[in-house]
């Protein structure tokens, strides 16, 4: 009799319990369409925002209830894309995988800084004093902006500028958004020939400030098959849609602003 | 007199958190934001006052067959259906809520605090109401201490901190410092 009580009580505990949860269970059921989970599990969990959705759970439910397309997630790249499509049944194009590239080569051997910054030690911060403390007012401040935004850990100042580590990058481009200078363009991994520069002040006034400075003499222009490369704001910039990348501009160039990139 | 009595004494005087040590992994783990902390606390509430109502009468019943040993099994699984109810309920009725506070939601399950209200019920020899009180403003306790830190804490955020303190060094040493200033109230009611 002593072991039947309590087993009768803890039985009944236990099925009130159960009756209740389940009710509510029933009452409050959320709806959740299992693709969303499902998509949740496809995509790599960064969390970086490079889809433009706030985190992987919210493009997941976008996928499914609003419509957002499926190639979206860039860490996730082509593998992410096929699953998300094939749960979604739709047919999917995937393009190259893309990295940040920083059009800027005035590193402190090239450029040298016009004065000692002690404030806080943020690009934004630095570029409010006279436009930066870099003698060049448009290259790369080199205090890291776009290293502390960057989820992969994969921008490090070189010599006092940034460089991206492309087997880490993932091309979401929350640097590209961070740089104040704008310098951080977002293309395709495999491109070897890059223009180093985005100065826009004149021609002599680049030189005088960076010899390795774009001085927009349109050399490059005129070698390029594809018109690709083009001079605007007096300094050149590439077109990668129509870009072949034969590399003729990078060696027409005088001043080797334009540069071929070693594997 | 004597409910007011309670209601201060668990509240300021042996606030649950900062002067009894319980509870403390909510407590620090849901005290990064305000909004978030503030659904913590009315979280525990509701579980610890119905805990307290539905577990006198199981007391009593236990009681009564002489099976008072089993008391902490029956206490947890009644906790553990109202943590369950409340993930169910606030899971479809505040979605954002549900995801801000994680795993701490089902860690309420086994908060310390919880059980303490309903054993220190039953040891100190609370009637029902009395009961009812206590559980409440233990409750109230825990949200208090937790809106407190969690002030402090999005203050924080923004100071300059010591490398080497940065993180969880800084989050600890600052609930010290909290639960100092409760050390004031000390002895006012036992």
């Amino acid at each position: 009799m002593s072991t039947v009580i309590p087993v009768i009580i803890f039985a009944a505990l236990g099925i009130l319990a159960g009756v209740l949860l389940t009710a509510a269970a029933k009452i409050f059921a959320v709806e959740v369409d299992e693709r969303v989970d499902k998509i949740s599990e496809a995509l790599p969990q960064a969390n970086c925002g490079g889809c433009g959705y706030s985190g992987c759970a919210d493009y997941a439910d976008a996928i499914v209830n609003r419509g957002a397309k499926c190639d979206l997630c860039k860490p996730g790249g082509e593998k992410s894309a096929k699953a998300i499509s094939a749960i979604m049944g739709v047919e999917v194009t995937v393009g190259e995988p893309l990295v940040a590239f920083v059009r800027c080569g005035g590193d402190c051997h090239v450029t040298p800084h016009k004065y000692d910054f002690d404030g806080e030690q943020s690009c934004a911060a630095c570029n409010r004093f006279y436009n930066g403390s870099k003698l060049c007012t448009c290259g790369c401040l080199g205090y890291g902006d776009c290293v502390s935004v960057c989820p992969q850990n994969a921008i490090s100042i070189i010599d006092r500028i940034a460089r991206v580590d492309k087997a880490k990058c993932i091309g979401c481009g929350l640097c590209a958004a961070a740089c104040p200078n704008g310098l951080i363009a977002i293309r395709r991994i495999s491109q070897r020939t890059d223009v180093f520069c985005s100065s826009s002040e004149l021609a002599r006034v680049t030189h005088l400030k960076c010899p390795e400075g774009c001085i927009g003499c349109r050399m490059c222009e005129k070698v390029c098959e594809t018109g690709a490369i083009t001079v605007h704001d007096n300094h050149a910039a590439i077109d990668y849609e129509k870009c072949i990348d034969c590399g003729k501009c990078a060696e027409v160039c005088k001043v080797h602003a334009v540069k071929r990139i070693e594997f | 007199m004597s409910y007011i009595l309670i209601l201060v004494g668990c509240v300021f005087v042996n606030n649950v958190v900062l002067s009894q040590f319980m509870g403390i992994c909510a407590f620090l783990g849901v005290s990064k934001q305000i909004k978030s902390s503030v659904g913590m606390g009315a979280a525990v509430i509701f579980v610890m006052t119905c805990a307290a109502a539905i577990t006198y009468p199981v007391y009593m019943l236990l009681e009564k067959f002489g099976i008072t040993y089993l008391r902490t099994v029956a206490f947890i699984l009644i906790i553990a259906m109202f943590v369950q109810f409340v993930e169910i309920v606030m899971k479809k009725v505040m979605p954002p809520l549900h995801k801000a506070l994680g795993v701490y939601l089902p860690l309420i399950t086994t908060n310390c605090a919880v059980l303490g209200v309903t054993i220190a019920n039953i040891d100190k020899e609370y009637s029902f109401s009395k009961s009812i009180v206590n559980a409440v403003g233990t409750g109230l306790a825990f949200t208090l201490a937790l809106l407190m830190f969690s002030g402090v804490r999005s203050t924080m955020e923004h100071s300059d901190i010591p490398a080497p303190f940065k993180g969880v060094p800084a989050t600890l040493t600052a609930a010290a410092i909290v639960s100092l200033s409760f050390m004031g109230f000390t002895g006012m009611i036992d």
